[in-house]
């Protein structure tokens, strides 16, 4: 089956490939583009380690295909520090040692700066659920919550 | 040497030195690396729980032309049933042979039977349609009673129970039986005022690592070979895999990825030698990656239990008499961590009359990987129960009640050795005085506490310390980091060489860059890893000084080194670290420090954990209001990170307590292999988890470093299924507490 | 004479609870008590982890042994 050419935008940068119909977003940015920021966890969309956004909204690489994002916006891990140093949720993450293997770490990220980004003030429970689907495994979360609430606070007061 | 010390740089919460390229998706993981040529290899799973293989016919595969190899059972050496170190302890290598590709039979539904290579994932996938397989079905055995039954149908030929004094004749699905006693327990209960006996069972539970298992291998012509992979521990793929392919160790190199997570799922091979196979057929690199659901039917899991517990006590609480007995699924072969429950069940306890009978029970499911403090959860999961329903019956505090009977340095252990200092006293007090403990039960919900016991292991670790002309130095160490260890590693050093740790650089080598070194696992890393750091650091600091001396004529005796600087006590001169990192190449070549070390002295860490719910009786709904995790550190090297593993095994607990388990249908295919339906923790499920770290020094360790990785999953079982219970009126035995269940619980009492 | 206690599973096998052997290095207690008890192999106690006075050492090939120490041999553990 010929591959369709696709034409799109990641982290702002111009980018185009070559990908099957059957191809997802996932397979994609790992396989095809090198951004192997972005994890497979289970390919069936119930664990977020694919977290990217797709002109703004959060989604699951997993469940998006190669050829939906013709034309579109995506942002993954790669984007989210601007280059000058690391983005503010990155240092919280690191401060609060919200990360032990890793793996959760970039989908997570991401999450965390779609929810602020939507809610600079969340509650605890409101972050909780924002980021349910997000699976981590080894923290039990609440480091990883500590570190949402002040980067939430930090940006918040950078304002 | 380990009591209350000023440290320098150990206690900080620092910045793990692997944090940037962590947070921005830089680090490579199992899956990340791909090789110019690379191809595809995926595998073919047995859709049968339990069947011989009549036939397997891969000629259409071959034939197809996008396909460049095929593997199977044959292409591996021929092998004797031969127990080997590798991994969590003793495999038998025919064993893992035969799980890495099915021999004769097939073993559970997911047995991997044959791989492909092809040019792209996804015509590997489709090419395995292509392979041919006769069966001869079998009928499966899911559940460990159903197993030991006389009319079980065997699932080896050649199994006969180890452990009775004569070899049973007819082969059997109980491969060992075990009995642990001291005292006299007939009388210990006869002296007891209450006995508690009760039944439970816990279920089939993953480890639940987010990351499936990849490789990426390349087989030259020459034999030489490379392997990366995620594991916990590379030395000893390349252990496994060497022996199962033929192969000597040092044409094999085995690189570790970043990890994400592995809790002991990950210290045994699956497709390690698959994939070598192929790329050795193909001439090609090849990349092998699970899919989520291989990962649950193929990989781990850890042991359903049944388990009893009985206890005898007089009415001042003091025990009298303990007994359990259990039996673990071991799954498709033997090998279940039923040792390690049998000699952990009644440690927490100091009583002299104790019996303990276990049995490893082979089922067709997945054969058992090692889960953080294997074996332990289920066995002290169900004395934590008694204890607390006894203390109930008594009207005593539960914390009180184990402090009268709790273990402590020279209590007599049912394997043999006295202990040696220990923190569950400690421990103990710590949750007594908790805001937790102290906090009243808001009105209609159910309080739980559980205590815990590890051994925690030593074992072998080598590792080198560079020094760089500059006077920074890289930490060459063979553990890969699950969860942190590179910033203790950095801050030990630190210590020893009394420069920042940022100066330092911490690595983890592969394996043609170090010797052996046992895998991250066994709570060992910080203690046993850590040990081989401070001693390499003080080789260097010893070099550091001679080369000191002899540029002041002096002796090095005369030399002494004390925040980054050599002083000379017989004058006034004085170099720094640095100064003589770069003098180095004219006072005698570079300084670097090796230890390779079997570390001994590995001390237990107990733990106590405290556990508030809300039960929804309506919908039998469990939800964890409160939660706190007390754990003896010995000395926490970084805060931060114990308190993340006390954490983390708290809520793996949690949702083994809760939600986890495997369910399977009639024809043992398991239903539920994926994160919608087995359902670990989520952010939304849990509140923040309160955590106190205890610290009673380890003697035998330079800092007083325990090990605190795995106790922490075992008290939540205890703590959890008993404030269910409480919460609701009802004696909770079977885990996990589902809706379902707690219904079933409500409703029928 | 270190004094080497049997467990309850190595009872079944030896038909005592403990025993008394003059050795200074663990390699030759090993050879001595596989020597005086037929059922336990020398290879097999090589395998386990061993408790000398109360510190469990994986593989004490070599370990020197002091006439009061108390040995015990253990199940090797290894962890996850």
């Amino acid at each position: 089956m010929a591959k369709s050419h696709v034409t799109t935008s990641v982290n702002g940068e111009p980018q185009e490939f070559l990908c099957e119909p059957g191809d997802t977003l996932l397979d994609v940015l790992r396989n095809e583009l090198n951004l192997t920021g972005t994890k497979e966890g289970c390919g069936s969309g119930d664990c977020g380690a694919c977290s990217v956004t797709l002109n703004g909204r959060l989604v699951c690489a997993c469940l998006v295909l190669g050829v939906e994002v013709e034309g579109a916006e995506v942002g993954t891990i790669e984007g989210v520090s601007s280059g000058d140093g690391l983005h503010v949720i990155q240092e919280k993450f690191l401060e609060h040692a919200a990360l032990q293997c890793g793996i959760c770490t970039p989908g997570l990220i991401v999450s965390t700066k779609a929810l602020l980004e939507e809610n600079p003030n969340p509650t605890e429970e409101e972050a909780r659920y924002y980021l349910a689907g997000n699976l981590c495994r080894c923290t039990g979360y609440d480091k990883i919550i500590r570190a949402v609430m002040d980067s939430a606070e930090t940006l918040r007061g950078a304002v | 040497m380990s009591e209350a010390k000023e440290f320098k740089y150990i206690g900080q919460r620092t910045i793990r030195p692997d944090g940037y390229d962590k947070v921005t998706g830089r680090a490579t993981y199992g899956a990340d690396l791909s090789l110019p040529g690379m191809i595809w290899g995926k595998t073919l799973r047995s859709p049968h729980a339990h069947a011989k293989i009549v036939s397997i016919d891969t000629s259409k595969a071959e034939a197809h032309p996008d396909v460049m190899a095929v593997a199977t059972f044959q292409d591996f050496v021929t092998l004797q049933s031969e127990s080997i170190a590798g991994g969590e302890g003793a495999a038998d290598v025919l064993d893992v042979a035969r799980n890495c590709l099915a021999d004769d039979k097939v073993l559970y539904h997911g047995h991997a039977i044959a791989a492909i290579a092809a040019r792209t994932e996804r015509a590997a996938k489709d090419a395995l349609a292509l392979i041919d397989v006769t069966y001869e079905i079998l009928p499966p055995v899911m559940d460990v009673e159903e197993a030991m039954k006389e009319s079980a149908p065997v699932l080896h030929e050649d199994m006969f129970t180890n452990g009775y004094d004569e070899k049973p004749s007819k082969a059997s699905n109980i491969a060992t039986r075990v009995e642990m006693k001291m005292g006299d327990v007939d009388a210990g209960f006869a002296d007891a005022d209450v006995i508690v006996e009760r039944e439970f069972r816990t279920p089939t539970a993953h480890q639940g690592y987010i990351e499936p298992h990849a490789c990426t291998v390349t087989y030259s012509e020459d034999g030489q070979s490379m392997v990366w992979c995620c594991t916990q521990g590379h030395f000893d793929v390349r252990t496994l895999t060497a022996k199962v392919l033929g192969m000597d160790l040092g044409k094999l190199k085995v690189i570790a990825s970043e990890i994400g997570g592995g809790f002991g799922g990950k210290t045994v091979i699956y497709q390690e030698p698959v994939a070598l196979v192929l790329s050795k057929k193909s001439g090609r690199p090849v990349k092998m990656v699970m899919e989520r659901d291989e990962v649950f039917i193929a990989t781990g899991p850890t042991s359903a239990a049944k388990l009893k517990a009985k206890v005898g006590i007089k009415k001042d609480g003091t025990i009298t008499a303990m007994q359990g007995w259990m039996a673990y699924e071991a799954g498709a072969f033997k090998g279940s961590p039923m040792m390690p429950g049998v000699m952990t069940m009644f440690t927490p306890y100091d009583c002299p009359n104790v019996l303990v009978e276990g049995f490893d029970v082979v089922v067709n499911k997945s054969k058992v990987a090692a889960y953080r403090a294997p074996g332990a959860p289920q066995a002290e999961y169900a004395a934590e129960m008694v204890i607390n329903e006894l203390a109930e019956m008594l009207g005593m505090d539960p914390i009180e009640l184990r402090l009268k009977n709790a273990a402590k340095e020279g209590t007599q252990t049912i394997y043999g050795p006295k202990l040696k200092r220990v923190g569950l006293i400690e421990c103990l007090e710590a949750a007594k005085n908790s805001p937790h403990y102290q906090s009243a039960l808001p009105e209609g919900q159910g309080r739980g506490l559980a205590a815990g016991f590890w051994f925690n292991v030593g074992g072998q670790s080598s590792v080198t310390v560079n020094m760089n002309p500059d006077g920074t130095g890289t930490i060459v160490e063979g553990s890969p980091d699950i969860g942190g260890s590179r910033a203790s590693m950095q801050m030990m050093a630190a210590e020893v060489l009394q420069i920042e740790p940022k100066n330092l650089k911490p690595i983890i080598a592969d394996t043609e860059n170090l010797p052996y070194s046992q895998g991250t696992g066994g709570s060992r890393t910080t203690f046993a890893t850590g040990m081989a750091v401070i001693e390499a650091s003080e080789k260097v600091v010893a070099q550091v000084k001679e080369r000191a001396a002899a540029v002041w004529n002096v002796t090095a005796e005369q030399v002494e080194y004390a925040d980054g600087v050599a002083r000379n006590t017989a004058g006034e001169d004085a170099m720094t670290l640095a100064e003589v990192c770069k003098s180095a190449e004219k006072t005698g070549g570079q300084i670097s420090g090796n230890a390779n070390i079997n570390a001994r002295g590995a001390g237990p860490s107990f733990a106590v954990h405290i556990c508030d719910v809300a039960v929804d009786k309506e919908t039998g709904k469990v939800d964890v209001t409160r939660y706190t995790a007390i754990q003896d550190a010995g000395k926490a090297i970084h805060p931060g990170y114990v308190e993340g593993q006390l954490q983390g095994g708290a809520v793996q607990g949690i949702g083994w307590a809760l939600n986890e388990e495997y369910v399977y249908n009639a024809d043992g295919v398991m239903e539920n292999p994926g994160f919608l339906d087995y359902r670990i923790p989520l952010a939304s499920d849990l509140p923040m988890i309160e955590t106190i770290i205890v610290e009673v020094p380890n003697a035998f360790h330079p800092y007083g470093v325990r090990g605190v990785g795995e106790t922490g999953i075992i008290p939540p079982l205890g703590a959890v299924g008993y404030a269910v219970g409480n919460a609701i009126g009802r004696k909770v035995e079977e885990l996990p507490c589902s809706p379902p269940r707690v219904l079933a619980l409500i409703q029928n009492g | 004479m270190a004094i080497v206690i049997f467990s309850s599973e190595l009872q079944r096998l030896t038909g005592e609870e403990q025993t008394r052997v003059d050795a200074e290095v663990f390699k030759d207690i090993v050879a001595e008590i596989s020597y005086q008890y037929a059922a336990l192999e020398y290879d097999a106690l090589m395998k386990m982890a061993v408790a000398i006075d109360g510190e469990i050492i994986h593989t004490p090939f070599l370990e020197k042994v002091a006439a009061s120490s108390e040995i015990h041999f253990l199940y090797r553990i290894s962890g996850g």
